[in-house]
């Protein structure tokens, strides 16, 4: 038994790890369509997703990841978790659906109708941002369980809180697109991310603080888990670190640093994930269902982290070198497209 | 909206949308799969001769191949997701042995395919010509491994081996190897990838056919056409064989599927007929105004004339496949099969008279067969699928116990989104394709990047010379 308890936390660290790369590079490239309607300009525009073209779909494949790993290593939790997210997870399937074609579409298109996937990009990287927020909203709040099912209706994930929790994803995705911006292009439209990147990380720290100040309303152990003695010294450098990071990242936007708004903002992210992971351990369904309890057996689990200790290393190497290769400022005459 | 679902059954719901986004994604994959393969090829062939007309087809199909797979993702994703969110019940029941098959195929293929697609679209000058080579090579080698792991779930679910169930009423595992290649995997496996390189053969074929028809002289569309010819008259035999013997194998462990697509409603104690066409009535339990031709059922199936066929008589009812369904797909497929026969014979004899970019009755039997790849892979994909119900798990979990404990109006909602979604999406995306093949492909043709200028790094002699230069 003790060992199919450590593998549940292993496992648990991997599902968790998948999702984090999952919300920061897909976050990133989702932050760009959010942003698009700011960027009216054709040119901005074909630079703007020169930047992402040649990496999005491996971005996206963390989300696959994130689910199928899911459902081999916690079938009861993907069981569970997936119908009561309902709406949200087909309203992100739908956004994606959008979203992804358009990074072809909008070069095949005729010129007339190429606005149309402008709009599709755009609206499926909100829709996406928002039902990602949502879902974890309502995760975080809890959710109806009877035996080994979903107990609740398909309305259940709606909440003021799930709404706050998605407007707060798609503010942080917003942020991390317009760094991004910082760092993978110049003149002009640098200039202009850059300004949206200090407003947009205000509005993040303000819907940091709000989703920290209700979730520990919404379940008297979230308050425990950060507030009692002696947690709390663990607990309390979290929001010291993001106050911290926040300066930073003000700083290096303020001396034009290429490259540190990116990462301080991928930081700030990490640091608001391992809130969350504070909150949520070692339940996997808030409340109902731990990560012992919806484990597969050590078998399943076992055999997959042969494939996950090489693959992942493996992944992360060739990914890493596909980012090397188009390093650099993106310019609009050396295009992908 | 949701209303008006009320009166209908969640699971039929979940099921028709399984089917409806499974139809329109397996295309694609199928098209990848075969099309990254073909890429490889002309990539190998233009860096040992250095002929131009090679990259040209490179970079002509390149275009058409990112499109495709830009499809093939985005509808993949919503696979993998539909699974938890309608068949949450399955999930979790089968997901100890499922899931890890489908992570093993996110690790080894998703990940490779996506991790190098950029490079293999955008990335020829920053890397090379031989450098983007290995990336070309990873990528189909990545949509190869991908068919390995899914069909290998897939055939699980078909003939399942090697797992036990626990007290939760979870299949775990027993044996990974034994769950890997289990009995139907392998030729599954075999039957699928030669169907995408035909499925791609005959697109190519298609394609270099129609551009025939207007200039017998295009250089591209005479070496496309020429090798998607050579595949159709090598591979569509090879595919007969492999079909015949993944008959054999699901005959041999689900009877009953055979059952229902031949119509053997009834046992037949010395040699079953073989009905060439009838209306099966599912509810009689009779195939009405059938065309048979006795014993040779018994034949195919048995490999003697005089074989006992036992039928759909022997198997309760509740046990059925939905028999109208599998016994037309089947045909259909078969059918399609010795209509790709037909045209790859048709091709050798123009071939050996020296007409093979001259008649136009071969060129326009190719154009017609273009997408007899997609609907041959469609039907065969609901002859195996429909013909495992009523059960996910054959045998073992029955479909109306692997849905969602979702209502009606979810599911059906859900449904219509993505019927609504998936027609703009495929409408627009399809015709971007018909556009890009209705060019011939050029000399001087440009890959999926727009830069103004390109020329230096993509010809041979430049892009070769220089790799050499700098070794």
């Amino acid at each position: 038994m003790t060992a199919n308890i450590d593998l549940a936390t292993v496992w648990a660290f991997i599902i968790a790890f998948a999702v984090f790369v999952y919300v920061v590079m897909d976050g990133f490239d989702l932050g760009l369509g959010i942003l698009f309607p700011l960027f009216p300009d054709k040119t901005d525009r074909d630079v703007i997703m020169n930047s992402v073209a040649p990496v999005w779909d491996g971005n996206e494949t963390w989300l696959v990841l994130g689910g199928g790993g899911t459902m081999a290593a916690f079938p009861l939790a993907y069981a569970i978790l997936m119908p009561a997210l309902y709406t949200p997870i087909i309203a992100m399937l739908i956004g994606l659906v959008f979203r992804g074609v358009a990074f072809e579409f909008r070069w095949r298109a005729p010129p007339g109708k190429r606005n149309l996937w402008d709009i599709a990009f755009a609206g499926g990287s909100l829709l996406a941002a928002l039902a990602q927020g949502i879902a974890l909203g309502a995760i975080l709040q809890g959710i109806h369980v009877e035996g080994r099912h979903y107990g609740g209706g398909w309305w259940d994930w709606l909440t003021p809180f799930s709404i706050m929790t998605g407007l707060a994803l798609a503010i942080g995705y917003a942020l991390l697109g317009a760094t991004w911006l910082v760092m993978k292009t110049e003149g002009a439209l640098r200039d202009k991310a850059s300004v949206l990147s200090w407003s947009l990380l205000f509005a993040m720290l303000v819907a940091i603080g709000a989703v920290s100040i209700v979730t520990p309303f919404l379940d008297i152990a979230y308050a425990q888990r950060w507030f009692a003695w002696p947690n709390i010294i663990f607990t309390a450098p979290v929001p010291i670190a993001v106050a911290a990071v926040s300066v930073l990242l003000l700083r290096s936007l303020a001396n034009r640093s290429d490259y540190q708004p990116f990462l301080l903002s991928l930081l700030l992210f990490a640091l608001s994930y391992l809130g969350l992971g504070i909150s949520m351990y070692p339940y996997i369904v808030p409340r109902s269902v731990t990560i012992w309890q919806a484990a597969s057996p050590e078998r399943s689990q076992i055999f997959m982290l042969v494939g996950v200790a090489v693959l992942i290393p493996l992944i992360l190497g060739y990914t890493g070198w596909a980012y090397w290769v188009f390093r650099g400022k993106v310019r609009p005459e050396s295009g992908y497209h | 909206m949701a209303a008006m679902f009320n009166g209908f059954d969640a699971v039929d719901l979940a099921r028709a949308q399984f089917a409806f986004t499974m139809a329109f994604h397996i295309v694609f994959p199928a098209f990848s799969i075969g099309l990254a393969s073909y890429l490889a090829v002309l990539e190998a062939l233009w860096l040992a001769t250095g002929r131009e007309v090679f990259i040209n087809l490179f970079n002509y199909w390149l275009k058409i191949f990112a499109v495709g797979f830009g499809m093939g993702v985005v509808s993949g994703v919503v696979i993998s997701y539909e699974l938890g969110a309608n068949w949450a019940a399955y999930s979790d029941k089968a997901g100890p042995i499922v899931g890890p098959l489908m992570a093993y195929e996110v690790l080894t293929a998703f990940f490779l395919e996506s991790g190098f697609l950029g490079v293999m679209l955008f990335g020829m000058e920053r890397v090379g010509p031989k450098l983007h080579f290995v990336a070309t090579s990873l990528v189909a080698i990545g949509t190869l491994f991908s068919a390995f792991w899914i069909l290998s779930a897939n055939s699980w679910m078909q003939t399942p081996v090697g797992y036990a169930v626990n007290p939760d009423g979870q299949f775990v595992p027993a044996g990974w190897l034994k769950i890997i290649f289990n009995p139907s995997f392998p030729y599954r496996f075999v039957h699928m990838v030669l169907a995408a390189y035909l499925t791609t053969a005959l697109v190519v074929g298609a394609v270099g056919a129609f551009h025939l028809l207007r200039d017998q002289h295009l250089p591209g569309a005479r070496v496309m056409f020429s090798m998607a010819m050579w595949m159709a008259a090598l591979v569509t035999p090879i595919q007969i064989l492999a079909g015949d013997q993944h008959g054999l194998n699901t005959l041999e462990h689900q009877p009953v599927k055979i059952m229902g697509m031949e119509g053997h409603f009834q046992s037949y104690k010395d040699g079953a007929p073989l009905y060439l066409f009838g209306l099966p009535d599912q509810a009689a339990g009779k195939v009405k105004y059938a065309i048979e031709i006795p014993k040779l059922g018994s034949l195919i199936l048995t490999h003697s004339l005089d074989a006992p066929m036992a039928g759909l008589d022997t198997v309760p009812r509740e046990n059925w496949p939905p028999v109208p369904i599998i016994f037309w797909s089947f045909r259909i497929m078969v059918g399609l099969g010795f209509l790709m026969l037909g045209l790859g014979l048709f091709s050798l004899w123009m071939r050996w008279q020296g007409r093979l970019y001259e008649s136009r009755l071969l060129h326009l039997f190719a154009v017609a067969m273009g997408p007899a790849g997609f609907i041959a892979v469609v039907a065969g994909w609901f002859t195996t699928e429909v013909g495992r119900q009523p059960f996910t798990v054959y045998g073992l979990l029955r479909t109306a116990d692997s849905a969602s404990p979702l209502a009606a109006p979810a599911v059906g909602s859900s449904l219509t989104a993505f019927v609504i979604v998936y027609f703009i999406v495929y409408a627009a995306g399809l015709t971007y394709l018909f556009r890009l093949m209705a060019q011939p492909p050029h000399q001087g043709e440009q890959g999926p990047s727009h830069a103004p200028v390109r020329a230096a790094g993509i010809t041979p002699a430049a892009g070769v010379a220089a790799e050499g230069q700098t070794l």
